[in-house]
């Protein structure tokens, strides 16, 4: 049988419309559906990489609260565009650290990282989360490539100045990559201002606490 | 109106033989430098971003000559576009859902495909004129040359930049591809133009200079044979 493989129907402007809307409408469709499918499995793996990152840069022996139930965001436009989530450790009821969920401007888009500080304000481990870097060149970021971000373990604001606080190329103390400065410039730079958003959190916390601290005893006596 | 008459669609040896060599993505059509160029800076990120190319283009095909008979040329272009972009979208989602230690390896390339033209120009040039079958033969072919091509540029870069080849291997296919992982020359610091932009373009170049005498030297030989044929004649 000769199929017709150009009927006249096909056409009129109508049928191209209809066709082309159709798909569009089809494709939506198969989008939203996926999307209902798998967000709810996705976020469950983001979440689950979130806590294995934690359990990497905070040792899980230091609290015995929840901090991502603890968490809270908190927007500082003095040091960052992106809000910070702040997750606080605590043992008891002492203060025992306090990890930061940072976003960041790389060189491929946001790059988001995770560093955690003890009370004393000391880098217990940085460790990007997820990032859009060139891979090959730059996703030296990455502990599975290179051991590169081990280079904050043990940095503070106390021993490093603010020169140092750079890559080499800048005179700094962190090594930048062949052929990628921006990604180790932006992360360094997103650390640094880490702490510095730390320390003035710490205190905002503390003199918080010793108000409220001192507001109990007053309303006690 | 082209579509007149359907094609005959070619034989399997002519679409693998296309595919792989005569009528390569990378080196015959010119298609997919963005993505090649960008990620070639070794053997393992080529070999992931062909993996994904692959998977992307043998759906796009399939899907694309079961609706051949309904599209029409004037509205082609934006149905193909739509169908592509969406194929691409729900092959990441799925891939972070369901494979999601893949897709902290693969996820990085999966956005870059849609950047690829040379899925578009399979589907526009073969699957929407030819049935199922000769469709998805000829996206694999086209997958698996585009995916040696981009191999050979990554271990070149690699080799010249690195002095490694497929380092970090088993982080895309596994521990128990360990053994591909080998260092090439030992204490070696590289060849930075190799790992940056310019270096993919050289060792493409390289590429497309070495297949052309090659296939100089094949058509010469060949003339030669025919000669050779007519005088004992």
């Amino acid at each position: 049988m000769a199929t017709v493989l150009n009927p006249t129907y096909r056409t009129r402007l109508g049928y191209q419309a209809a066709l082309l809307g159709g798909m569009c409408y089809l494709m939506s469709m198969l989008l939203i559906g996926g999307n209902t499918a798998t967000h709810e499995l996705i976020d469950e793996h983001v979440l689950n990489d979130k806590l294995a990152l934690l359990a990497q840069v905070m040792p899980a022996s230091m609290y015995d609260n929840d901090p991502i139930a603890d968490s809270q965001l908190i927007t500082d436009s003095e040091h960052f565009k992106a809000p910070i989530e702040v997750l606080p450790a605590r043992m008891g009821n002492e203060f025992a650290g306090v990890a930061l969920n940072i976003t960041v401007q790389g060189w491929g888009g946001p790059l988001n990282f995770i560093m955690a500080m003890d009370a004393g304000g000391e880098i217990l481990g940085v460790r990007v989360i997820t990032h859009k870097e060139t891979p090959g060149l730059a996703d030296k970021i990455e502990l599975d490539k290179d051991d590169w971000i081990t280079s904050f373990d043990g940095k503070s604001l106390a021993n490093t100045s603010h020169i140092q606080w750079a890559v080499k190329k800048d005179n700094g103390e962190f090594d930048q990559f062949t052929g990628a400065t921006i990604t180790p410039r932006a992360v360094v730079s997103g650390v640094y201002r880490g702490l510095q958003f730390y320390q003035q959190w710490h205190q905002q916390q503390s003199t918080a606490q010793s108000t409220a601290v001192a507001k109990a005893e007053e309303s006690g006596s | 109106m082209s579509e007149a008459s359907t094609p005959k669609p070619p034989s399997y040896s002519t679409i693998f033989r296309d595919g792989l060599w005569d009528n390569n993505v990378a080196m015959g059509q010119m298609l997919g430098l963005c993505p090649l160029l960008a990620v070639t800076t070794s053997a393992t990120n080529g070999l992931g971003m062909g993996i994904a190319t692959l998977a992307v283009l043998l759906l796009t095909n399939t899907l694309v000559s079961i609706i051949r008979g309904i599209v029409t040329p004037q509205v082609r272009i934006p149905v193909f576009i739509v169908l592509i972009a969406s194929v691409v979208t729900l092959v990441d989602m799925a891939i972070n859902a369901w494979m999601h230690e893949l897709y902290k390896v693969l996820g990085l390339f999966i956005a870059l495909i849609v950047t690829n033209c040379a899925i578009f120009g399979r589907v526009e040039a073969f699957a929407s004129k030819q049935p199922i079958l000769p469709a998805m033969a000829d996206a694999f072919a086209m997958g698996i040359g585009f995916t040696w091509v981009l191999v050979a540029i990554g271990a070149m870069r690699e080799i010249l930049g690195s002095g490694t080849l497929f380092a970090h291997a088993s982080l895309l296919l596994g521990e128990s591809f360990t053994w591909l992982e080998m260092t090439v020359i030992p204490d070696f610091s590289g060849i930075l133009l190799s790992i940056l932009p310019p270096g993919a373009f050289m060792a493409l170049g390289f590429l497309i200079a070495i297949k052309r005498l090659i296939d100089r030297w094949a058509k010469a030989r060949q003339e030669r044979a025919a000669m050779a044929g007519l005088v004992t004649e």
